[in-house]
């Protein structure tokens, strides 16, 4: 059934502004292949609201879902924020009395996601070299969050994470040897078992609002939350597929490794090795190959048609070019 | 194969028309427009690198492997003897070899790509 979003928006105004509070805009912003945001504002009795409505367009699986549901999501970015961590305010989870599906609506975060806009844009030259410490010391609340009673997330470490990508790689059919030479070597330099946290997951440059002038102003995108290694988070934000044509800066394409470091054990994280990190990173670019081969195989078996599945295909090369010099130099 | 035109330049002349059209498309199907220009440039570089991609890609894996045989035979043989565990990171020449095909295979799909390991753009 399709659902007429714009007339629940003109409810929610309603329902959160008081009667009579009417839709000042509405847009849509981005479309993932199963998630949608839409930006909108108010005016109500308490005054003009700017907020986010983020909705999923596809029915939840919650048993295939390697994503967490939107309520979930919206119960994390709850309990991590009470804890201190830079997350969005949640403004409303929907019910059905909104008639918009799986849905949440939070406060309008200003600021800047594109990748290539916090690399590169001159912008951001003033606050950049500060941007690695300050990611290092936004994971430590997140990581330091006891999740809510009653949520159910998926716990995952180093091995567990290598034995899913490699089932997804097998089940592929595809022959990639680099892919393959990356799984032996990780499998062989398995980091040590540490104390599983709360992790944000998708922990990556195009997560995380900036601004030029206080640098990160909000995580977003918890989808993927989850119970594992705290390194994960830092290898995920280093894997050079997130560096947006700056291969030099490890993390984020903006900064340095030390930087990371220093900035979550200067706020209370527990130290964490570099050799750690890389050991995630290397994985991340894995993560993503096997990724990229998941949406071409979605296109190949029909289950989505846009174009744009197939070109994601080609991009297991970027991680196989990744991979083999990660590879030559070790962790 | 005749050559007035040649495959590649079939496949260049429908990425320039995408890419003419792509200002009056709404923002959905500019993006995918701009997807599947990109894709047309893929096929075109394949065409004219693939070739020589694929003949080196052969000589390396023959080379680690010791002996001759096709693309998908070798390649197929390589992945199940680093399955196996007998090839490594260590075995000489391996990694060379997986090199040049990754640095071949990236020159098609995506020549913008800046892979780990290269220097800071001056």
């Amino acid at each position: 059934m399709e659902i007429d979003v714009r007339a629940g928006l003109e409810r929610l105004a309603e329902r959160l502004g008081g009667a009579g509070a009417t839709l000042t805009e509405a847009g849509r912003l981005s479309g993932g292949a199963s998630m949608e945001t839409w930006a909108f504002g108010f005016e109500g009795k308490g005054g003009p609201e700017s907020l986010i409505l983020r909705r999923r367009s596809v029915p939840f699986d919650p048993e295939t879902a390697r994503s967490v549901s939107l309520a979930t999501e919206a119960a994390l970015i709850q309990a991590t924020g009470a804890n201190g961590a830079r997350a969005p305010k949640v403004r409303h989870v929907c019910d059905d009395a909104d008639g918009l599906g799986e849905a949440y609506v939070m406060v309008r975060v200003g600021g800047e996601t594109l990748g290539r806009k916090i690399t590169s844009d001159p912008r951001f030259d003033a606050i950049r070299p500060d941007l690695a410490r300050q990611c290092g010391e936004v994971l430590v609340p997140i990581h330091a969050t006891v999740p809510p009673a009653g949520l159910t997330l998926k716990v995952s470490d180093a091995q567990g994470e290598l034995d899913r990508y490699w089932d997804s790689y097998v089940m592929s059919g595809a022959q990639r040897p680099i892919l393959e030479l990356a799984f032996q070597y990780l499998r062989r330099h398995m980091p040590e078992p540490v104390e599983p946290i709360l992790l944000h997951g998708d922990f990556r440059n195009g997560n995380i609002m900036f601004d030029p002038e206080i640098g990160v102003a909000a995580v977003l995108d918890w989808e993927l939350a989850h119970i594992g290694d705290p390194a994960e988070d830092m290898g995920w934000i280093c894997t050079n597929s997130w560096r947006f044509g700056r291969p030099d800066r490890p993390v984020g394409g903006f900064g340095e490794y030390a930087d990371l470091l220093a900035g979550y054990a200067a706020a209370g994280g527990r130290p964490i090795e570099l050799s750690r990190v890389r050991f995630w990173q290397m994985l991340g670019s894995l993560r993503w190959g096997v990724m990229c081969l998941g949406m071409y195989l979605s296109w190949r078996d029909g289950i989505t048609k846009s174009v744009e599945r197939p070109m994601i295909g080609r991009r297991v090369s970027e991680t196989e070019a990744d991979l083999v010099v990660l590879l030559e130099e070790g962790l | 194969m005749i050559t007035h035109p040649k495959t590649e330049e079939l496949a260049e002349s429908v990425r320039l028309w995408i890419d003419e059209i792509r200002p009056t498309l709404d923002p959905r199907n500019a993006f995918l427009a701009r997807v599947a220009a990109n894709a047309m440039a893929t096929i075109a570089r394949e065409l004219t690198q693939g070739p020589a991609a694929e003949a080196a890609a052969v000589a390396g894996m023959a080379g680690v492997l010791g002996h001759e045989g096709g693309f998908a035979d070798l390649n197929a043989e390589l992945c199940e003897r680093i399955r196996s565990g007998e090839l490594t990171r260590e075995t000489p020449g391996l990694l060379a070899a997986l090199t040049v095909m990754a640095r071949d295979q990236i020159a098609i799909d995506q020549p913008s790509y800046r892979p780990e390991g290269t220097p800071a753009p001056r």
